[in-house]
């Protein structure tokens, strides 16, 4: 029996470990609906099913659209303002004294909690669920560009100054490299803050995306299937942004920032 | 300074390249005041080598911070060639222990760190010039964290050198290195220092190490740091470490530390 799992070790390939885990969970899912009485919960191809009748109707590339055209824009607007202003804030000193304590309180309010203001200010719409992706990719986005400016070791500033760099220089050739890297990090994870908030903020805020789909198809006739078809395109397009994300990793130019030391 | 008005003294003293003169230095810490550096003064000539010795935490490296131009002084100045000091200047460079490297750049970007006003032959030549000077060939692509401590020292010295400066201010460069990679470091720092003969101002704790380097040692009080005596080191290089003058010279520190044959 020992020889057999040392055998099997040695010539499963480690790259199909984890689609196997994958296909053991879908029998595992597969057995236990089909032993159970409920008609309601679907299984592995019921889903299958669901999606493809999505794809037909045409809706699946409406609705993946929709959620990818919100979480852009109110991504990039929280990047293109958060991580100038959590610059500036890590940079001054008086401006983090300033604002440091309103960012720590409005940083445990859950971006869902602003939905009804977003109701009121924008209205039913793509603008609400933008803003309130905005929100959840702001302060995060700020206070990773404040931290990584801080943990810029006073020697490498020092020693930029010591070479004579003028302070737009001490900026390009310092802040920018040292801070790079915790940015690139700290931008994955809002990325993926921001796709668990837009498929909350769909499912009351908008009439389309993802989100709505899962909470329209139990609305209109308990459409299990389809709820579960959306759950799954969530996940499959949430793991194709984070690999997306992995890769800017990889750029030459910052790696050392993750590399073991 | 106008010239003809000063009297014999300081006329020995202007000659000096570096010259501190009555530096204090108080730091303010939980509304108490710390007297950190009191009435310090001191000379470097051209190419000379000075140590600055005392126990942690005296106050040396606050020292080497005020003649690098990123401290101010409480009171007193420090001038070099005349001039005061009054913020960091690539005449001078500030070696620092080894974190000072920019671990986002190459060996070759680092040393080449400071030339960003030369032509890209020049600057060419001149990295790999240092590179060879201080023994890196081979790992001009390499980047920090796949370095040794001791490489990375090595890189930090180059860079420093590479810009030509007048000065050199190290501060405890070689203290989280091993032991024996810190005796190479010793010689290879001499060996450049005789080539370039930049002027040094080495701090360290190190009895022994800066016996080794200097020609002359300044013996620090703990805080508030005064300057308890400068001892002439006046044996050549290279220094014979189990020599009676060398022995001679290191006990007399040692006492004067009050840690003679105590241990």
């Amino acid at each position: 029996m020992k020889e057999f799992y040392k055998k099997l070790r040695m010539t499963f390939p480690r790259k199909l470990l984890p689609f196997s885990a994958i296909a053991v969970l879908i029998v595992l899912w597969h057995i236990s609906i089909a032993r159970s009485d409920s008609s309601i919960l679907p299984g592995p191809w019921a889903v299958v099913l669901g999606i493809a009748e999505l794809a037909q109707k045409g809706l699946l590339l409406k609705y993946i659209v929709a959620s990818l055209f919100r979480v852009t824009w109110g991504y990039l607007l929280a990047a293109s303002l958060g991580i100038p202003f959590g610059l500036l804030l890590g940079w001054y000193q008086r401006g983090e004294k300033a604002f440091n304590p309103i960012i720590q309180i409005l940083r445990p309010i859950s971006p869902l909690a602003w939905i009804p203001i977003a109701i009121l200010w924008f209205g039913v719409g793509d603008s609400a669920a933008i803003y309130l992706i905005f929100l959840a990719s702001f302060l995060p986005l700020t206070v990773t560009a404040m931290n990584a400016v801080r943990n810029i070791p006073a020697v490498n500033l020092n020693a930029g100054r010591n070479f004579g760099l003028s302070e737009g220089q001490v900026i390009t050739r310092i802040l920018y490299p040292a801070v790079a890297p915790y940015l690139i990090v700290g931008l994955r994870i809002t990325l993926g803050i921001a796709w668990l908030v837009v498929v909350a903020a769909e499912m009351i805020a908008v009439n389309s995306g993802l989100g709505f789909l899962i909470i329209d198809a139990r609305n209109a006739g308990n459409r299990y299937d389809l709820v579960v078809a959306g759950m799954v395109m969530i996940g499959l397009l949430g793991i194709v942004l984070d690999i997306g994300m992995r890769n800017l990793e990889k750029m030459k130019s910052i790696r050392w920032g993750y590399g073991g030391n | 300074m106008a010239q003809g008005v000063t009297t014999t003294p300081e006329r020995a003293i202007e000659t000096a390249k570096i010259n501190v003169r009555g530096v204090n230095m108080v730091f303010k810490r939980d509304g108490n005041e710390v007297n950190v550096l009191e009435n310090i003064s001191l000379q470097a000539r051209k190419g000379e080598f000075v140590c600055i010795l005392g126990p942690s935490g005296c106050g040396k490296s606050t020292l080497l911070n005020i003649a690098g131009g990123f401290l101010k002084a409480t009171s007193g100045s420090i001038t070099i060639d005349g001039e005061v000091v009054n913020g960091p200047d690539p005449r001078r460079i500030f070696v620092f222990q080894e974190r000072g490297v920019f671990p986002w750049m190459t060996v070759e970007g680092n040393i080449g760190f400071g030339l960003f006003k030369l032509s890209a032959e020049e600057r060419r030549k001149r990295i790999a010039y240092y590179v060879k000077l201080v023994g890196l060939q081979g790992f001009e692509q390499a980047y920090p964290q796949e370095l040794s401590g001791g490489m990375k020292q090595r890189v930090e010295v180059a860079r420093a050198l590479a810009v030509n400066p007048d000065v050199l201010y190290l501060d405890e460069p070689f203290g989280a290195l091993d032991s024996i990679t810190r005796l190479i470091m010793r010689s290879e720092l001499l060996r450049i220092w005789e080539a370039e003969r930049k002027t040094i101002l080495f701090v360290t704790h190190d009895i022994e190490e800066s016996v080794q380097l200097a020609d002359r040692v300044i013996v620090m009080s703990a805080r508030p740091a005064t300057i308890r005596r400068i001892v002439e080191i006046d044996i050549p290089h290279p220094r014979d470490i189990s020599s009676p003058r060398y022995l001679e010279l290191r006990d007399s520190i040692f006492e004067e530390i009050g840690l003679a044959h105590k241990v």
